[in-house]
């Protein structure tokens, strides 16, 4: 091999003679197709698609530089949050076996199988339903069944995987931007905001991770244009993305806070990465557009002399104001805190929520013409009868004021949770104790057991102080954000899942701690709560302090008894709505908590969306 | 004698892809030849304007059949310069690995070309059964046996599988161990030299003014290779040679040929000696959203037929704004032959086009 280059032999009409040899020597062919020749690990052949951990999400159809890939809609298949029911079609006519789709898929259901037959005479059947050996048993035949001669799309072989995805070569980045944030050690000694908020640099790199498949959109309650606003913050035009973000959503300040964020539950790159961060991006294109006013323009329609009472000025009642404002109604908003936001307000910690986001989203309603009156507690500064008399319409957004009970003993020596947040946000803090006990697994909890944390800090500065908290939600159903937990834990909050209170001990008036039990289980068959206990099973914990963060319930009693009377109820305790949101009192309308099971804000502002088309319809007499 | 119009394909024994030549002939006189390259052309510089940059590289390689790998190189090096990304080292390893198996194949198909045409049947299959080893090696790290769709920007798309290396020097030892056949059969063979030698023969000057590259360009004695003037991949370190030889005949391009097989053989046992551990993809933008700063390039890498470039402009957008191949086969497929034939006899159109290598596909994109 080392031979140098110019060197060549003399032509020889006797050299070619060597040749003979090979006449000796075994042939290389095979006999095809008795003899068959195994396609390499890698192959890419025709597809296979499992359906179970297919999404929908359609990004192979994207991607496919010869559109040989359509998406079918399945009747079977049901679709829900996080997943469309359409199915890849691959027309084997077009597809050029490259393996983008493969490679652009983020549940890594879609591959390619070593099976690269097809011989028909219809071209109808080179379109081909991808599915794999798990639902279509049918075609997939094990390897002794299997034979070349009927090689097809519908003859195939089993368990015959060829290239297929892997997260290390994707062409979509799994892994989020992370969001800077206060440390644990640092933030736990004030009501510092623990987020810091993306960079331009930062939130453009993270916008550009999202696929635009939509997945999220169908699975935000509110329908916001996801995709639409996380391409323009990737376009750097942030004021562009908050006027799509305005178009379903009037508090992005807010939501880009504390949003439950369904639509990263449902991203299609969270299957085997990171969902994008929407919720910290609506943040960004908020946190940068100082003034809404200015850059958004919004101008209400013609005035319609038509009047709208909303009570509860919480998310849902301020985006119902917005709403109908926006279509030119006279809209007055009566709440009982001194200011807009209502649980927002006073339930988020300021580290999670400052105030002055809240102020900025409602001063932005406001200056649109809505009247707020503050302050004003319906039932008691003004009578909920001189509104219905008064009022064109009402929208009713009061949410849940009040904090549930666990009525154990001396469970009157305990905080209730939102008297505890109350307190803290109007008027004095609330002096904590050295040790406090939290009862609660929800995200209240949590907020009130950090919240507790920091009073801690703050009042007894370097001294040894505690805060736990007991729910009867083991760590696999506590239904608190994981990222909640992460962060309580990060801080130092001690968790004590699957007890139950029994009592609080009090010694001299005192509280000394709580007696706990073990729960046996926490739902019945029906998945209704109706929790168990091994009534042997007991922990004392020690402490000088307990708050019940188990639980909030709607307060009605502003509403006189006769119309209380009209009011429907679901099963589930909810008031009955109509698609519009319209009350069995055709002049009432209803939106949020005390409509819908799943208690968020996003929920409440997709009510009230609803809502403010009801009552546009209503008072134009349709 | 009477003049006469021959029509030498796209359908004819002797034609080699979709191409054909109008001759004009006087007796078995070739006076006057005139190529028709557009059997195949496939608009892809169009096409590519509207794909995106990710979907244009399953694309590039259907320009040259017989060696997609220097196209998916090609294509791969424009995008990452315009873009500013930097490849693993890892990654240019394996691309030198299988730009020099893609030399290796295709010199074999050149060789099965020039064979079967001469009727030197038993080297043709010989060196179509050596170019199927290599595609099984490239099955084997790419899925696909002819268009391997594998450099991609940032990289190659998956890293070598396992045994690959010892299949692979397997292979190389198969091959290198034919070469005294091929000699004795072939490149030493009295019959072919007669037919080879003093065929087609082009001066160092007349081959700089038609912009000839490649091994014809090597034959009349120019030391010119884009792997040695401009290194990509890994070129800079390794040790290989680049084969010249005088007399810019059909004899002596098929004797660089061989030369540069055995090179290339060489070149890759070197590289998967030296391969280091590491990554081999560094992650482009989502594809969706990826838009290249403006700017225009030339990145240029010698083919198996001789320098292969690409012009490409971006105007900032997810899709290249203009996109130019300057591909070998076109002077050589054209000027240089047209210029050949002329005098030439009817019987040496073959011999003489299959020695300048020309690829059909690459003359009209």
């Amino acid at each position: 091999m080392k031979e140098k280059s110019k060197v060549n032999g003399k032509p020889s009409l006797l050299g070619p003679f060597k040749a003979i040899k090979y006449l000796f020597k075994k042939p290389v062919t095979l006999r095809y197709p008795f003899e068959l020749k195994e396609p390499s690990l890698r192959c890419r052949g025709f597809h296979l698609n499992d359906w179970d951990k297919c999404t929908g999400c359609g990004n192979c159809a994207d991607i496919c530089p010869n559109e040989a890939v359509t998406m079918v809609e399945i009747p079977e298949i049901e679709a829900k949050p996080g997943e469309k029911n359409e199915r890849p079609q691959i027309d084997y006519g077009r597809c050029c076996f490259c393996g983008l789709c493969v490679d652009i898929c983020p549940p890594g259901s879609l591959r390619l199988s070593r099976d690269y037959f097809h011989i028909h005479f219809k071209t109808s059947t080179f379109n081909l339903l991808a599915k794999d050996e798990k639902i279509d048993k049918e075609h997939f035949l094990p390897a002794d069944k299997y034979s070349v001669f009927k090689a097809s799309l519908a003859h195939r072989k089993k368990d015959n995987e060829g290239f297929s995805s892997e997260l290390k070569y994707s062409l979509f980045e799994p892994k989020r931007v992370s969001m800077p944030q206060v440390k644990p050690e640092e933030r736990k000694l004030s009501f510092v905001e623990q987020v810091l908020g993306y960079s331009k640099e930062e939130a453009k790199q993270e916008a550009s991770r999202c696929l635009e498949c939509k997945l999220c959109e169908d699975a935000c309650p509110a329908h916001l244009k996801i995709s639409d606003y996380v391409r323009a913050i990737y376009e750097d035009k942030p004021d562009e993305s908050l006027r799509k973000i305005f178009e379903d959503n009037p508090i992005p300040a807010i939501c880009g806070r504390i949003c439950m964020a369904h639509c990263e539950d449902a991203c299609s790159l969270g299957k085997r990465g990171e969902p994008v961060a929407v919720r910290w991006l609506k943040r960004y294109a908020s946190d940068m557009i100082e003034d809404y006013k200015k850059t958004l323009r919004l101008k209400p329609a013609k005035s319609i002399d038509k009047k709208v009472a909303v009570i509860g000025a919480g998310p849902g009642g301020l985006s119902v104001a917005y709403f109908l404002r926006l279509k030119g109604y006279t809209v007055t908003v009566f709440d009982s805190l001194p200011g807009g936001g209502g649980m927002m307000r006073i339930g988020p910690p300021p580290y999670r929520l400052p105030i002055e986001s809240i102020d900025k989203d409602v001063s932005h309603i406001a200056s649109l013409g809505v009247k707020f009156r503050f302050n004003t507690t319906v039932g008691k500064d003004i009578l909920f009868e001189d509104i219905y008399k008064n009022y064109d319409a009402i929208h009713l957004g009061i949410g849940m004021t009040v904090s549930h009970s666990t009525r154990v003993k001396n469970s009157e020596k305990a905080y209730l949770a939102l008297q505890f947040l109350q307190e803290n946000k109007i008027g004095k803090k609330v002096k904590v104790g050295k040790e406090i006990i939290v009862i609660g697994g929800g995200n209240v909890a949590i907020d009130v057991a950090r919240e507790a944390l920091r009073l801690q800090h703050i009042q007894y500065p370097e001294e040894k102080v505690i805060t736990k908290t007991v729910s009867l939600e083991d760590w696999d159903i506590m239904p608190a954000t994981k990222e909640e937990i992460e962060d309580a834990k990060a801080e130092g909050i001690q968790f004590n899942p699957g007890w139950g209170p029994k009592e609080i001990k009090i010694e001299d008036s005192k509280v000394k701690g709580l007696l706990c039990i073990k729960v046996k289980s926490v739902f019945d068959e029906q998945r209704r709560f109706r929790p168990t206990f091994y009534e042997e099973k007991e922990m004392f914990l020690k402490g000088d302090m307990v708050i019940e963060a188990i639980g909030q319930g709607p307060n009605f009693s502003f509403i006189p008894k006769e119309l209380f009377k009209k009011l429907e109820f679901t099963p589930r305790r909810k008031i009955k709505v109509t698609e519009f949101g319209q009350t069995s009192i055709p002049k009432v309308f209803a939106g949020g908590d005390i409509v819908n099971l799943n208690l968020d804000a996003i929920t409440a502002i997709a009510d009230a969306k609803r809502a403010a088309e009801g009552i546009d319809l209503y008072l134009k007499g349709n | 004698m009477r003049e006469l119009e021959l029509y030498f394909g796209p359908q004819h024994l002797g034609m080699v892809g979709n191409f054909s030549i109008t001759l004009k002939v006087e007796g078995d006189q070739i006076l006057e030849a005139h190529a028709n390259p557009g059997w195949l052309h496939r608009g892809f510089e169009k096409l590519m304007e509207y794909r995106t940059w990710i979907q244009n590289f399953p694309l590039v390689c259907r320009i040259n059949v017989i060696e997609p790998d220097s196209m998916e190189m090609v294509y791969a090096m424009a995008v990452e310069k315009l873009a500013k990304i930097e490849v693993p080292e890892r990654a240019n390893y394996i691309r030198a690995i299988v730009l020099e198996l893609s030399r290796l194949a295709s010199h074999l198909f050149g060789c099965w070309a020039y064979a079967n045409m001469l009727g030197f049947d038993t080297v043709a299959q010989w060196a179509m059964y050596h170019r199927d080893l290599i595609l099984d090696l490239f099955e084997q790290l790419t899925g696909a046996r002819v268009y391997h769709i594998y450099i991609c920007p940032g990289g190659v798309r998956r890293d070598l599988p396992e045994g690959f290396k010892e299949k692979a020097l397997n292979t190389l030892h198969t091959i290198g161990g034919c070469i005294p056949d091929y000699d004795a059969t072939f490149f030493n063979n009295r019959l072919f030299y007669e037919r080879a030698k003093g065929i087609g023969k082009i001066t160092r000057e007349e081959a700089k003014e038609l912009g000839v590259t490649g091994q014809i360009l090597r034959a009349t004695g120019i030391n010119f290779d884009i792997r040695k003037v401009e290194p990509y991949a890994v070129y800079d370190k390794v040790d290989f040679e680049i084969p010249t030889r005088e007399d810019g005949d059909a004899y002596s391009r098929v004797w660089i040929i061989r030369d540069e097989m055995i090179q290339s053989v060489h070149t890759i046992m070197q590289c998967l000696e030296k391969i280091p551990e590491g990554e081999v993809y560094k992650r482009v933008p989502n594809p969706f959203k990826w838009n290249i700063p403006k700017g225009e390039t030339y990145v240029r890498v010698e083919s198996s037929r001789g320098e292969l470039g690409l012009y490409m402009v971006s105007n900032g957008k997810d899709k290249p704004y203009r996109v130019h191949f300057r591909t070998p086969s076109y002077p050589h497929g054209l000027l240089v032959l047209e210029k050949l034939l002329k005098n030439a006899s009817i019987a040496d159109v073959g011999n003489i086009m299959i020695s300048l290598y020309v690829t059909a596909p690459e003359i009209d994109r």
